[in-house]
């Protein structure tokens, strides 16, 4: 179905080729993943299945890519709509009109069908993707997970036999992420569509996988079985982490194929670590009955809880649950209709910004909405002005949390990974006793996110009280000391992370789905683990 | 007989353009009289239509927007009238003290003497533009604009696909806007000079905008926007022709029209030439797009009452204008209590009738499926 031969990728003025000969042939009816860090290039390979890649991101393209037998070289991207399907990683960003059924039908009205084969598609493809309830809703009031199936839906009206989606599931909550998957393995099942997918969160994709591409990040790419390329490439989800440590063969690659091969580990393991215990020391936040609302929708109902210093809490819950409105409500800067925030007896949301960030810091969804210069060092000089710091106090701060970073390069061709630490950095120059954290795990690959978990701990030795929101599980098995579940603005379970994630059959990570509640990660199964008695 | 009825009245969404040709209609109404009754009667049937028959579409709520608007000119209109003068007419009602210009600015006049006569004549004025003012926010509240662009010819597609993206911009800058300026605070607010502060949210603002348009032509080229389809070069090149040819024949006709040097054969039979050739070229553009509408709006007998209705507005004033001007246009010499006859207002109330004789929107409030 796709045919990649000798191709070489360049962007326009690099020396070194993001491709580099690369080769591989799809066919019909397999889902491949497509894995790799930040900037190994693999919404490159995406983008050169249909033409994107050069026609419109510029560039030089050797060698062939040819779908169903139609060349890149030849035709637009426009000549590929009724073969390739492309969801974006933002589908929000993608959608042309205003309402369902209207973006379902664009494609089609772009091919030229004829209005009885529209209407018929429409409803078919609102059935097959579970979202005829939406067909009238504003794309703009959907959540994330329904937002992303209408995407999905938007191409498939077209009919084409290849489906090619670049991170469909980084931006959703676990069960819509799901839902979002269940939906592709269908399509792949039922329709024979041929699924490429890039995604940094390998761990759900992996089971539903013929197929894998693993780009080296030098322009080479590993290509196979999955249990095979993850044998022997450094990054992967914690179930095959595990595999690798226990030595399992062949390697698991979902929860069921591992619990079979888990009893001889599942013994030799010692009695689980006690929980620490509960802080005795007064909370550095207290918030109670905090109310957010806009308009007639509740979004935070009368919450309370405290915050410890040198305690890592995470906030998870569905899209819409409240986690954004209840730290913004915190911090002082977000509307807040009702209730208290005591932060060493003031209430950061009376004071002057200035001083509220002083005690409360927050870095917002959206990290790069804080940067807005062109230098990075003009970033870290601005912050030490607004913090009233040492010059240099941010820099410092960089250099500990992500050494290394060019003074002079653009805020904006940071990784990810790199400008969530300046942000970061920013806000940690005022010396808040509290971090808040929304939604960092976004983009960030396995490296990013473990160099994230480290920042975070290092915050919380400090004495920091640090609150992460997030939908990533594993990350927060890794990092948190307690979690907070939200739904409907309310909070609906709040303990230590084992107790909370451990039990849960929507927030498990995967060592506990194996192991048992009482593992969450597997540096957790290593540490107890003695060398030996492997 | 029965049967038929219940499938008019069945929901529906009007075609956009039958609620734009009322509004028109009733605008072109407004604009032939100065009577307030009348004017006030032509606001009264407007909102009586709009409450009747608008959706909960965010367009429809911007309503309120323009009665807002409506009173504002009114406002203004009679307010200048005492800042700038109005001392036409004889019934003095205030006489505030002249203040002197330098001979420069001679012809204007600030303050001194008011009279009821240049007032009256600034309401009425006022009043006259709110009402047309008021009609266009009607046609925005019941049409969605989007749509509209939509039952454009075909050869328009892509300027229509076009307007709308980029009226879709609006919204999304004004949400950046909110995102950033809520994130500025989180740095501590803006510290120092105004520009730097404007500085420091125009160009996140900015880079988002760009971002997403990019992210948007990415996903409609992919998506088959603007595809060739088989139309061949040649095809290509003659509309083209026709087109250039047609405009600029448009152009030295309408020129030849408003000169009176130029010779008369380069005048009326240039411009029609011009305009079938362009027309020509429009046809053909037309014929060659491969491409579809999904569920289009139809005209109805529905939407031909609904226009018809305005028209009829329309000309009911065109027709009284004629054989009764000072009905219309109230005396400001003397001054007397402004009449109303009854065949202007019925051809106004004859505007009310799409309020019964339409079928509901399909989305009501209450009844919008969640």
């Amino acid at each position: 179905m796709i045919e990649l031969t000798g191709v070489s990728f360049w962007y326009h003025g690099q020396a070194e080729p993001v491709l580099a000969n690369v080769g591989a042939t799809i066919g019909e009816g397999e889902l491949v993943l497509v894995a790799g860090r930040t900037g190994a290039g693999k919404s490159t390979l995406l983008g050169t299945v249909n033409g994107l890649v050069p026609h419109f991101t510029g560039g030089h393209l050797e060698g062939r890519v040819a779908v169903a037998g139609a060349d890149t070289a030849s035709h637009p991207p426009r000549e590929f709509a009724h073969l390739v399907g492309v969801v974006g990683q933002d589908p929000l960003a993608g959608f042309v009109t205003d309402t369902v059924e209207e973006e379902l039908a664009y494609g089609m009205e772009q091919l030229g069908l004829s209005p009885p084969v529209m209407r018929r598609r429409v409803e078919e493809t609102l059935d097959l993707l579970g979202i005829a309830d939406l067909r009238h809703r504003a794309l703009r009031q959907l959540s994330g997970g329904q937002q992303q199936r209408v995407a999905i839906g938007s191409v498939l009206t077209m009919h084409p036999p290849v489906l090619v989606l670049d991170e469909p599931t980084s931006a959703l909550d676990p069960t819509a992420a799901e839902d979002v998957l269940a939906t592709l393995a269908r399509l792949v099942h039922d329709l024979g569509t041929t699924v490429l997918l890039a995604e940094h969160r390998m761990e759900r994709v992996v089971p539903f996988a013929d197929r894998m591409l693993y780009l080296a990040g030098n322009g080479t790419l590993v290509d196979g079985p999955p249990a095979a390329v993850l044998r022997d490439m450094p990054i992967g989800p914690p179930i095959v982490a595990l595999g690798r440590f226990a030595g399992w063969e062949p390697l698991p690659l979902s929860v069921r194929e591992a619990r079979r091969q888990a009893g001889p580990l599942r013994e030799a393991l010692p009695a689980p670590p006690g929980d620490p215990a509960d802080p005795v020391v007064a909370p550095v936040l207290t918030g109670r009955n905090i109310v957010v609302r806009y308009g007639s929708t509740v979004a935070v109902r009368e919450v309370s809880l405290d915050l410890h210093g040198s305690t890592v809490l995470a906030l998870m819950g569905r899209n819409g649950s409240g986690k954004s409105s209840l730290l913004w409500a915190l911090q002082g800067s977000g509307p807040r209709q009702g209730g208290t925030v005591a932060v060493a007896g003031s209430d950061p949301g009376r004071l002057p910004s200035a001083q509220a960030r002083a005690l409360v810091g927050l870095v917002p969804q959206t990290a790069g909405d804080l940067l807005y210069l062109s230098r990075v060092a003009d970033e870290c000089a601005a912050a030490d002005r607004e913090s009233q710091a040492a010059p240099g106090a941010c820099r410092d701060v960089l250099d500990r949390l992500a050494p290394g970073i060019d003074p002079d390069a653009h805020p904006r061709d940071l990784s990810e990974g790199q400008r969530l630490a300046l942000v970061l950095a920013v806000q940690l120059t005022a010396a808040p006793p509290i971090m808040l954290l929304d939604e960092p795990t976004r983009g960030l690959d396995y490296d990013a996110k473990s160099a994230l978990a480290t920042t975070i701990a290092v915050l919380a030795a400090e004495g920091r009280a640090v609150v992460v929101a997030t939908h990533d599980v594993e990350f927060v098995a890794a990092v948190a000391d307690r979690v907070m579940v939200m739904a409907e603005g309310e909070i609906v379970a709040d303990g230590p992370a084992r107790e909370v994630l451990g039990g849960s059959p929507a927030f498990a990570p995967q060592v506990a789905k194996i192991l048992g509640p009482d593992w969450l990660t597997v540096a957790d199964v290593r540490a107890a683990l003695p060398q030996e008695a492997r | 007989m029965r049967s038929r009825s219940a499938g008019y009245f069945l929901p529906r969404d009007l075609h956009p353009g039958a609620w734009w040709v009322w509004t028109l209609g009733l605008a072109v109404a407004a604009s032939r009289t100065t009577n307030p009754w009348l004017l006030l009667t032509i606001i009264a049937v407007v909102c009586h239509v709009v409450i009747a028959r608008r959706t909960e579409a965010p367009w429809a709520m911007a309503f309120r927007v323009y009665l807002v608007l409506g009173a504002v000119i009114i406002t203004f209109r009679v307010f200048f009238r005492f800042v700038f003068g109005g001392a036409e007419g004889s019934t003095i009602i205030l006489d505030l003290p002249e203040i002197p210009l330098p001979a420069w600015a001679a012809g204007i006049r600030l303050f001194g003497a008011v009279s009821a006569e240049s007032l009256l004549g600034g309401l009425y004025d006022g009043l006259r533009l709110a009402a047309m003012v008021i009609c266009l926010g009607a046609g925005n509240a019941l049409a969605n604009p989007k749509r509209l662009l939509k039952a454009m010819p075909p050869a328009l597609y892509e300027v229509g696909t076009a307007v709308i993206v980029a009226l879709s911009v609006f919204p999304q800058l004004a949400e950046s806007v909110l995102r950033v300026r809520q994130a500025r605070r989180l740095r501590g607010g803006t510290r120092g000079k105004r520009m730097h502060g404007l500085r420091t949210i125009v160009i996140p603002v900015l880079e988002d905008a760009l971002d997403r348009s990019l992210a948007l032509a990415a996903s409609m080229d992919s998506r088959g926007y603007g595809r060739a389809g088989t139309a061949a070069p040649r095809a290509r090149f003659v509309t083209g022709t026709l087109m250039i040819v047609g405009l600029g024949g448009v152009c030295v006709g309408v020129y030849a029209t408003l000169d009176g040097s130029t010779p008369r054969f380069l005048a009326l039979p240039v411009l029609l030439a011009g305009l079938a050739t362009a027309l020509a070229g429009f046809r053909l553009a037309g014929r060659r797009v491969h491409r579809t509408r999904y569920r289009p709006d139809r005209w109805r007998l529905a939407e031909a009452v609904t226009a018809g209705s305005g028209i009829a507005v329309a000309l009911a004033l065109f027709a009284t204008s004629s054989v009764d001007p000072t009905n219309l246009n109230p005396s400001l010499i003397e001054l007397s209590w402004p009449l109303l006859s009854w065949e202007p207002l019925l051809g106004v109330l004859a505007g009310t009738l799409p309020a019964f004789l339409t079928p509901q929107p399909e989305h009501l409030p209450g009844r919008v499926p969640s």
